[in-house]
């Protein structure tokens, strides 16, 4: 006698081969277009497989090919990089290497910000060096609508340890490229905060290169805006690297929040892990998980696997969830996937409570709990408080909204 | 001194789009000290008098009323129930992913007596009783009844029996799908409290197989949704030979 409503499809193929209930795309991830040129992307109209989920009509500027608009003191955007000691902050011109030599847009979010960044962040650490401070980019949007273009390359030289923690806060119309490139053996982590305020609109292409046996971590945390929709993307530079693409999501009434992701195995002897979760409640709160695997035909010997898992809090709030895997090699260490949605449950919140445990603590017991795994993956203690504070803070105004149906 | 009153306790559940009547009037008092098995046939009404009691929503009391020392229990929120003196062992105790034991059982205390345990006097009771009832102490880093063998799932329950310290709990057939061994350790932590604690005790039951274990002060026949007949120990011996059949046919 459960109250649960499960849709789940749970799916576990070390095989993968054999079948699943993975979609087959009709075209290979790897055949997505890719460019520079603006004018090769157009304009989304929603019916584009790529852009199915997306409201694109509430995209509002973001993806007009326009420069920052930044006006006599007072930028569109304030950044504010803080490096530890050895880290090289620069900039690179469009075509000036190493940018452009991993990031290709893939849609039109990331050819405009490609074009409209003239002058894009550089930094590196050199190669050998440990950080024992994380690198911070502090990004705060200056005012809903407000059109902003960013592209950042980061370099992680050769057996070189570090944390970058990219944060956004405030509103804007912001298209952002993190363009990465992790040397060889280096063990590098980055997190992309989305903590904006509700008006603004973040689409974002995060492309990663990791080098022979190189161990690169982005965590993707998605809190605010009005719509964000983010790429992470990761390819291999080099047989034994390591790729863990690890997001966590709360999307409230009104909220879009999208992430997309792509592992291109193509290379032998690699490892994937892709781990989303996310939370949703309230009317219209909408959440998507596309996560692409491709393994192509010198991948031999890898090993991926990719999970999605989505609780919804209350009515009117949905998540979407598509694993892609396409498989060109029989020779393989292990590929699987599993995603599912489900409602919170309510026998959860009842059991809690019948040993005393007040609503509040009860939600809020069960939705960490939802969330304990993952957070124990991330490891990052600043990233890790941040999010329980926020989950807190959110939980609050399911509180505030849903009044108690479990008295009387 | 504690004292559960059910007065002509009647309950609905819904289905789909129509409201089922489940209990008839169930009237029961137990007092602190005594224990009052209830035992009848599958899909009298066990499991419902329970989860009424407990406040779960999807049961709704339509007449009667549950007192506790004279107060409203039917007024007061699941929680309230708890923290009030009661305890539920369900029959399936619910998973809760990514709590662990030791947490759970941390918050709950804190939440029935209203202030946080002192570390290490909690510590060593949970060990304790962790140990009594057979547990390895790796189950206090495990998530609340994830992958909890049946066996586990219920002494999970009464661990917390021991820990919570309720004035009254009702144990749905915790006796089921525990090997004699199991059904040894779990009922000898029911003793326990009772000894210790004063605990009454409503255990429901299918079997008598349980009351070679725990000593039944009363023994109530539960049929069609209220109580058919009271009696003492030999009411569930005679019930060990005759079975539930005298009672169905003569009618509801
Ligand atoms: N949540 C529920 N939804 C629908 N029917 C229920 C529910 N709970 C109990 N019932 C029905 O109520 C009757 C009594 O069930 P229950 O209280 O579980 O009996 P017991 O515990 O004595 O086996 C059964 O007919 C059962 O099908
Ligand atoms: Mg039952």
């Amino acid at each position: 006698m459960s109250l649960l409503i499960d849709d789940t499809t749970t799916h576990q193929d070390p095989q993968a081969q054999l079948g699943g209930d993975h979609r087959i795309p009709d075209q290979s991830r790897a055949a997505r277009h890719r460019s520079f040129d603006v004018e090769t992307f157009a304009v989304p109209t929603g019916r584009e497989e790529e852009w199915r989920f997306t409201p694109v009509d509430r995209l509002g500027g973001v993806l007009t090919d326009e420069p920052t608009q930044d006006r006599e003191g007072d930028p569109a955007a304030d950044y504010e990089v803080r490096a530890p000691a050895g880290v090289t902050v620069g900039t690179l011109a469009p075509g000036e290497a190493p940018r452009g030599t991993v990031l290709v847009p893939e849609d039109r979010g990331a050819a405009v910000a490609s074009r409209n960044t003239t002058e894009a962040l550089h930094l590196s650490v050199p190669a050998d060096l440990e950080l024992a401070e994380p690198v911070r980019v502090q990004v705060e949007g200056r005012g809903a609508g407000r059109r902003s273009n960013a592209h950042y390359v980061l370099e992680a030289g050769r057996h070189s340890r570090a944390l970058v923690v990219l944060d956004h806060t405030g509103a804007a119309d912001h298209t952002g490229n993190l363009e990465v490139i992790v040397g060889d053996g280096a063990e590098l982590t980055v997190v992309s905060l989305q903590r904006w305020d509700d008006g603004a609109v973040h689409l974002a292409q995060h492309e990663a290169l990791v080098g022979r046996d190189a161990t690169y971590k982005h965590i993707a945390v998605s809190l605010g805006g009005s719509i964000v929709r983010m790429n992470s993307n990761v390819r291999y530079a080099g047989p034994g690297g390591d790729a863990t693409l690890l997001g966590v999501y709360f999307a409230d009434a009104g909220q879009h929040l999208e992430h997309r992701s792509f592992v291109d195995h193509n290379a032998p002897r690699c490892t994937s892990l892709v781990t989303y979760k996310g939370a949703l409640q309230g009317q219209t709160a909408r959440t998507v998980w596309v996560g692409d695997v491709l393994i192509r035909q010198e991948a031999q010997g890898i090993e991926t696997y990719e999970l999605n898992r989505n609780l919804v809090l209350t009515d009117g709030a949905r998540a979407d969830s598509v694993p892609n895997l396409e498989i060109e090699t029989g020779d393989i260490a292990g590929a699987g996937h599993a995603s599912s949605t489900g409602r919170f449950d309510d026998e959860q919140l009842f059991y809690l409570m019948s040993r005393g445990i007040d609503e509040a603590n009860a939600r809020r017991l069960v939705v960490r709990g939802f969330f304990a795994d993952i957070i124990a993956k991330i490891g990052v203690p600043e990233v890790v408080d941040r999010l329980m504070e926020a989950i807190d803070a959110e939980l609050q105004l399911t509180m505030v909204s849903q009044p108690t149906e479990t008295e009387g | 001194m504690t004292t559960l009153e059910i007065r002509n306790l009647q309950v609905s559940v819904e289905t789909d789009d129509t409201a089922k009547e489940i209990l008839r009037g169930v009237d029961l008092t137990i007092n602190s000290g005594e224990t009052h098995a209830i035992m009848g046939p599958n899909g009298s009404g066990k499991s419902t008098l329970a989860y009424a009691i407990a406040g779960h929503p999807k049961y709704t009391v339509t007449g009667g009323e549950v007192l506790l020392d004279g107060e409203d229990v039917l007024a007061m929120g699941v929680d309230e129930r708890a923290r009030a003196g009661l305890f539920l062992a369900m029959q399936y105790p619910v998973e809760v992913p990514g709590v662990t034991v030791s947490n759970f059982l941390r918050t709950a205390k804190t939440a029935v007596d209203g202030e946080a345990p002192k570390l290490r006097t909690w510590v060593k009771d949970v060990r304790g009783a962790m140990e009594a009832l057979r547990m390895d102490a790796s189950f206090a880093e495990r998530n609340v009844n994830e992958g909890f063998s049946g066996g586990e799932k219920k002494r999970h329950e009464i661990l917390q029996l021991e820990l919570l310290q309720p004035r009254i709990a009702i144990l749905d057939e915790t006796d089921s799908g525990l090997d004699v061994d199991a059904l040894k350790v779990v009922s000898e932590g029911v003793n326990r409290v009772k000894e210790n604690t004063g605990l009454g005790v409503m255990l429901i039951t299918h079997y008598t197989r349980i009351l070679r274990y725990i000593q039944p002060d009363y023994v109530h026949v539960f049929v069609g949704g209220r109580v058919a007949e009271s009696g003492g120990r030999d009411l569930a011996d005679r019930l060990e030979e005759e079975g539930y059949d005298r009672f169905l046919t003569a009618g509801v």
